[in-house]
């Protein structure tokens, strides 16, 4: 097993372009250094196009170093003589599009074709199948469905279920609640909360949504424009609104309401994350004022 | 201003099925009546799979009713005769932008729409550039339309709708990939635009992106399960969780306050609502109220 000062994923002066040496040459990541211990959760947050699901896709080798490392459990993803398929099987990598993920004709097939890879034995591939769409939320009986006759969040959680399946040690989360009802992504984010809660495990976690940092990660990057801009925990970084909305970002429905309550006057404390936190402020506030 | 009330989109008793005939149909919508005003600016929120999509593709004609009806103005969709008519008075941003992307360089596909309806070259040239720059895309009206991030693909969607300048846009979940600034940025325009008289039809699963809209309408498997202003829409909290749904932030913080502070409102839906409810509470217009000298931790 790792020796806990290894990191699970070690990126160092990671730096990507798209179509190097053309005319259309994007340059995307910029030096980037970033760490995942097991037992974390990074969060992942910047504006459109800041570079955030090319990241994603270096830590699984789907993209490889164009300059800078990438180390996975100690292993160099440019080393040749690492096995990229187990690889891929610890880091898995649920996409941002589920279109780009799913390719097999029944849904089913798609959550199945992880294990089957693994050679697992039918039955506990069934099982892991049956596991995996419970834990997105979607009825066992979708199994039979074509993939086709899905609605677009029945895709996604589809997506997610078939890299559970793969039982990964990492998990690369590509805005996952985008596109779920509300009710889904709560659930969600209590399924991956017990996910997590395994030891070993560790989560990177890119999103535009602001709770689901606030509420799961316990480290967050700010990427712009493929640089880090910022690197702290989830109170240090919603403390610092000014700059958030500068790069386009925001904060928290809780601590936007402290922020407005600030803008009256009131002498809130805006490093303040969930909204039982606000409301007992908020709380505090109505009764000593009363009083 | 009196504006003479005059549908937009009728539907009338649409019930669609998926593979209707074989041995697995999927009924997507049960008996739908909706009527949508010129001028309206509705919301469509559902679980995943309760028709949204399914019902928002009949407003176009993408898809025609297993039964009933739905008209576009006079228009009866089934009546091909007048899809080209149909197609220019509504327009649709998909779900996933990549089932909308036309042509191969960014400023082309916002072009292609409106250059299809015979636009003059002078009002294109300004279409185009109003529509980039409305979702912030102008830096990148050349590069390739198909190697963008997911963000700016739904940037590029939107913006190729907004040209066609349609009398109603129908947008699917058009901002479910879009950074914070980007959502409000489309928020506003969406606002601008139906303050000019534009109908608009969003369905989304942002709650704070329905309560801007004038009407809400709530589906669950494939039937209208409530509709109203979003103020009574949300009242019903217990009905949404049932649906998988949700109210917005504010009105949940709302609530929590109000299971332990008598009388205090639970019909906000803004960040700005509860804050002034807040300070409507304390009995004290704002402005007069002295700053307290100790925090309240
Ligand atoms: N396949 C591609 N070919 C060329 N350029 C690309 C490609 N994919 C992304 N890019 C560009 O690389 C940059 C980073 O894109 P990336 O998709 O990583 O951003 P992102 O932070 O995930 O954005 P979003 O929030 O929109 O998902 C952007 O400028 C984008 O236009
Ligand atoms: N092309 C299709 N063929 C067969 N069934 C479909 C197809 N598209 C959707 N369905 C089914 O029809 C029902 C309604 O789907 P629809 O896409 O309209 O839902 P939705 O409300 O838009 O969901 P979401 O929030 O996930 O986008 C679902 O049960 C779905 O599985
Ligand atoms: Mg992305
Ligand atoms: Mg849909």
């Amino acid at each position: 097993m790792n020796s806990p000062a290894i990191p699970l994923i070690d990126i160092r002066g990671l730096t990507h372009s798209y179509l190097p040496g053309t005319p259309l040459e994007t340059k995307s990541l910029c030096g980037i250094d970033l760490q995942v211990h097991a037992g974390e959760t990074v969060g992942i947050i910047g504006p459109t196009g800041s570079g955030k699901s090319t990241l994603l896709q270096h830590m699984n080798g789907l993209l490889q170093p164009q300059q800078g490392e990438v180390h996975v459990n100690g292993l160099s993803l440019a080393d040749p003589s690492v096995d990229m398929r187990l690889i891929r099987q610890r880091v898995g990598l649920v996409f941002q599009n589920p279109e780009d993920q799913l390719f097999e004709r029944y849904a089913g097939d798609d959550v199945a074709y992880g294990p089957r890879n693994l050679g697992l034995p039918a039955d506990q591939v069934r099982e892991r199948v049956r596991l995996a769409m419970e834990m997105v939320g979607l009825p066992f009986a979708y199994k039979d469905r074509l993939i086709a006759e899905l609605s677009h969040g029945q895709k996604r959680r589809l997506a997610l279920a078939g890299v559970l399946a793969l039982e990964p040690q990492v998990l690369l989360l590509d805005e996952p609640t985008a596109g779920l009802d509300p009710q889904g992504r709560r659930e969600l984010l209590q399924v991956l909360r017990q996910w997590r809660a395994k030891a070993g495990r560790a989560m990177v976690l890119a999103s535009h949504n602001m709770e689901d940092i606030a509420e799961l990660a316990t480290r967050v990057y700010v990427l712009v424009a493929g640089r880090i801009a910022f690197h702290g925990s989830p109170r240090d970084l919603f403390a610092h609104y000014e700059m958030l909305v500068q790069h386009s970002l925001a904060v928290p429905a809780a601590t936007e309401v402290m922020h407005a309550l600030r803008q009256y006057g009131y002498p809130v404390p805006t490093d303040v994350l969930s909204m039982e936190e606000a409301v007992n402020e908020i709380k505090g506030l109505l009764h000593v004022q009363t009083n | 201003m009196i504006r003479a009330e005059e549908p937009l989109i009728r539907v009338e008793g649409l019930h669609y099925t998926y593979q209707a005939g074989t041995p697995k149909p999927i009924p997507a919508l049960r008996g739908i009546d909706l009527t949508v005003q010129a001028g309206e600016y509705v919301a469509v929120i559902g679980a995943n799979g309760s028709g949204k999509s399914t019902l928002l593709r009949h407003f176009n004609a993408l898809l025609l009713p297993t039964a009933g009806n739905v008209w576009v103005t006079k228009w009866n969709t089934r009546d091909t005769v007048h899809l080209r008519d149909i197609r220019s008075t509504v327009t649709m941003v998909f779900q996933v932008p990549d089932d909308q992307i036309v042509a191969s360089v960014v400023e082309e596909d916002v072009a292609f729409g409106p250059e299809n309806l015979g636009v003059p070259e002078d009002e294109l040239h300004q279409r185009v550039d109003w529509a980039l720059a409305a979702v912030g895309l102008t830096e990148l009206r050349h590069r390739a339309s198909r190697l963008l991030s997911s963000g700016q693909k739904q940037r590029l969607a939107i913006a190729a709708a907004l040209a066609m300048q349609p009398r109603c846009l129908v947008l699917d979940e058009a901002t479910a990939m879009l950074d914070p600034a980007g959502q409000t940025q489309v928020r506003k325009i969406l606002h601008q635009l139906h303050q000019d008289g534009m109908t608009i039809i969003s369905a989304t699963h942002n709650m704070a992106e329905a309560v801007q809209a004038q009407r809400v309408v709530v589906l669950s498997e494939g039937r209208i399960a409530i509709q109203g202003d979003p103020r009574f829409v949300f009242a019903q909290e217990e009905t949404l969780h049932a649906l998988q749904l949700d109210v917005p932030y504010p009105t949940r913080m709302a609530r929590m306050l109000a299971t332990v502070i008598r009388d205090f409102p639970t019909d906000v839906l803004t960040v700005t609502e509860l804050a002034e409810a807040i300070s409507m509470h304390l009995g004290q217009p704002l402005e007069l109220r002295p700053k307290p000298t100790t925090g309240v931790r």
